[in-house]
């Protein structure tokens, strides 16, 4: 690390994070509708985008910050292992392709903000609906957390705040800048995110085109690259007498890839964020759409997932993996590039926190407040209510990164990724089928999340006792194993099991208020536009 | 597809079994991980492991784009074709 703060990228990096908040501010303007206060309007952007504002949300919303700073230092620490982000998100689509067209037709039909007042709808159960806004709710929160120790790297590498001694003024522009987001945020709802991450992805995109350039051209190529990474992946490790790593995985972690591959990307549309933006986009056709452009972020998170090994030949020495990255760009780019890439980063925190906090806030309303608390609660109160529980949502995970060690919200993250994987039966099964019963749904997500907790809490590494990692032997099979993909396997044979004795003993079936011509209903067909909420059936440009 | 008037068409379509390989086939290239789980060929210094998944990213997009193209042509031929809408229509989802 340079000695002091670099005042060049420093100074570029406040320019962009300028630029940002004027764009939030004035999104609230952007395709207004007559009735804004509802949440169709704040929390889904009237349901109103196109395929290109959703491809940019989407991207914007997936690809976080957190993302570009873990892949790379994941590659950078174990090789290739870290690379299983590439199939996750290559099988991410396929995924979309078949099951959130249905979604979001019944979505629309039924005015469903979240994925928990689909699950009530369907399954006629308020307890199933609560479950899954209530794993939806915990999974963010860490995930926002991340955000902020994404955008802590890039100011540590700046020289702003990290070893001061006052925490005040350690923390102070970790303080600001989520000020600033709360504030758009709450004034502008989803349309910030939206126009913002226009900005991001279009930084990100030149950031990573330079680098993959740039880089290699000064370290002598990518033979030189990868022998260099060799190298250090061979020379074992004082503590284990174990390899570091490796450039292509051993027979031990194929098993693990491949798991840890699939697990991640059935899990990655239930996480709210997705849902939300998902929902947001104007019809059915522009999800379909977006499946076949989306997969130009896999190939950019490819791309970047190598910067990893170019920080080994680089020669980068961190203790914290985490800074690697960011280290990297600043040893290697001229003072106001490196100023760029770290606002393309911080921005890359900025969009997805905003979509997540909407997102669980979204979830609190409609299905804790309005569920439990005030049935009768009007559009315009649900809009207020989430609005202010957005704000408590990123004061808490403000909390959690300032007052918590980091390992912690990581270790809560990737529980997060297991739990949150739990909800796939009920809402991916209920979009197919009305067959699981709604109380086998609630047993076989309760087995899930108890056994995903105990399973992540029993796994050391060398440096933690509890939650080293997310990979376990798999019972039954003896391979280590993504955890999330065990739990989740438990929960469906449980849920399966269960409906089978519940069928037979003729325990009673929810109501379902859908219809099968629900599920392929597409804008504009006959019955759609008119069961619309009046804002947005209005607002419908 | 095949005749249409009054019959009620069939689920499971020739065309509809592709679009469903189209989606199957990047699951069974990328969960096989021992097929490409080595370093040589390497391709402008990049081992095999790597380019060989990137690669992957423009076959599945390829495929998918497939998949979507067909299933548009699936969905204008049952809306176009005279049938008893109510069955088509519930049948027409995936």
């Amino acid at each position: 690390m340079k000695d002091g703060v670099n005042g060049v990228a420093l100074g570029v990096f406040i320019f962009f994070f300028l630029a940002v908040t004027v764009i939030g501010f004035m999104a609230a303007r952007w395709r207004k509708a007559e009735n804004e206060a509802s949440l169709d309007e704040w929390g889904l952007g009237g349901r109103s985008f196109g395929t290109w504002v959703t491809w940019f949300l989407l991207g914007g919303d997936l690809y976080t910050a957190y993302t570009f700073v873990a892949v790379p230092a994941a590659i950078y620490a174990a090789g290739a292992a870290g690379f299983f982000a590439v199939p996750y998100t290559i099988l991410v689509y396929p995924l979309i392709f078949t099951f959130l067209p249905r979604l979001w037709s019944v979505s629309h039909k039924h005015g469903y903000v979240t994925t928990s007042d689909f699950v009530r709808g369907r399954f006629g159960s308020k307890g199933l609906s609560l479950a899954v806004a209530i794993t939806g709710i915990l999974a963010t929160m860490p995930y926002i957390a991340l955000q902020l120790v994404g955008i802590q790297a890039v100011l540590d590498v700046m020289g702003v705040g990290g070893e001061s001694g006052n925490w005040f003024v350690k923390d102070l522009p970790l303080l600001i800048a989520f000020a600033v987001l709360a504030a758009y945020t709450y004034s502008s709802g989803l349309r910030a995110p939206a126009l913002i991450a226009f900005v991001k992805d279009g930084l990100i995109y030149l950031v990573i085109a330079v680098a993959i350039i740039y880089i290699p051209i000064k370290l002598g190529g990518f033979d030189a690259i990868f022998s260099a990474a060799q190298h250090k992946f061979a020379t074992p490790n004082p503590k284990t007498g174990q390899p570091t790593g490796a450039i292509a995985p051993g027979h031990a972690g194929q098993w693990t890839y491949a798991t840890l591959a699939l697990g991640s990307a059935l899990a990655l549309f239930m996480y709210p964020h997705s849902i939300t933006a998902t929902l947001s986009s104007r019809s059915r056709n522009v999800i379909r759409r977006n499946t076949t452009i989306l997969p130009l972020y896999s190939l950019m998170l490819g791309l970047l997932a190598l910067l990893g090994f170019m920080a080994i030949a680089a020669g980068v020495k961190v203790s914290n993996g985490q800074l690697a990255i960011p280290q990297l760009f600043e040893d290697m780019f001229p003072d106001w590039f490196a100023g760029v890439a770290f606002a393309a980063i911080g921005i890359g925190a900025l969009v997805p926190a905003a979509i997540m906090s909407i997102a669980a806030a979204n979830l609190f309303t409609r299905n804790i407040y309005k569920d439990f608390i005030k049935p009768d609660a009007s559009p315009a109160q649900e809009a207020k209510v989430s609005k202010l529980v957005s704000l408590v949502v990123k004061v808490g995970a403000l909390v959690f990164v300032l007052t918590m060690d980091k390992t912690v919200a990581i270790n809560f993250q990737l529980l997060g990724g297991i739990w949150i994987l739990q909800t796939f039966p009920a809402l991916v099964g209920g979009l197919f089928t009305r067959w699981f019963h709604r109380w086998a749904l609630l047993a076989g997500w309760a087995v899930g999340m108890v056994y995903g907790t105990l399973a992540a809490y029993g796994v050391a590494s060398p440096t933690q006792k509890h939650f080293g990692g997310s990979s376990k032997e798999i019972p039954g099979i003896g391979e280590i194993g993504y955890i999330g993909l065990t739990a989740f396997v438990m929960n469906v044979v449980v849920t399966v099991v269960l409906t089978f004795v519940l069928r037979a003993v003729k325990a009673p079936d929810g109501i379902d208020e859908t219809s099968p011509a629900d599920y392929t209903a597409d804008a504009g067909d006959p019955g759609v536009a008119v069961e619309l909420p009046p804002a947005t059936a209005g607002s419908a440009h | 597809m095949p005749e249409s008037t009054e019959v009620k068409r069939p689920v499971i379509t020739p065309l509809r079994v592709v679009i469903a390989l189209c989606l199957i086939a990047p699951f069974v290239a990328m969960l096989w991980v021992s097929s490409y789980a080595k370093t040589d060929p390497a391709l402008g210094g990049i081992p095999f492991f790597y380019w060989y998944q990137m690669l992957w990213v423009l076959i599945s997009t390829a495929l998918t784009m497939i998949a979507y193209k067909l299933w548009q042509h699936d969905q204008r031929s049952r809306t176009t074709a005279p049938s008893t809408s109510d069955s088509s229509k519930g049948g027409a989802s995936k």
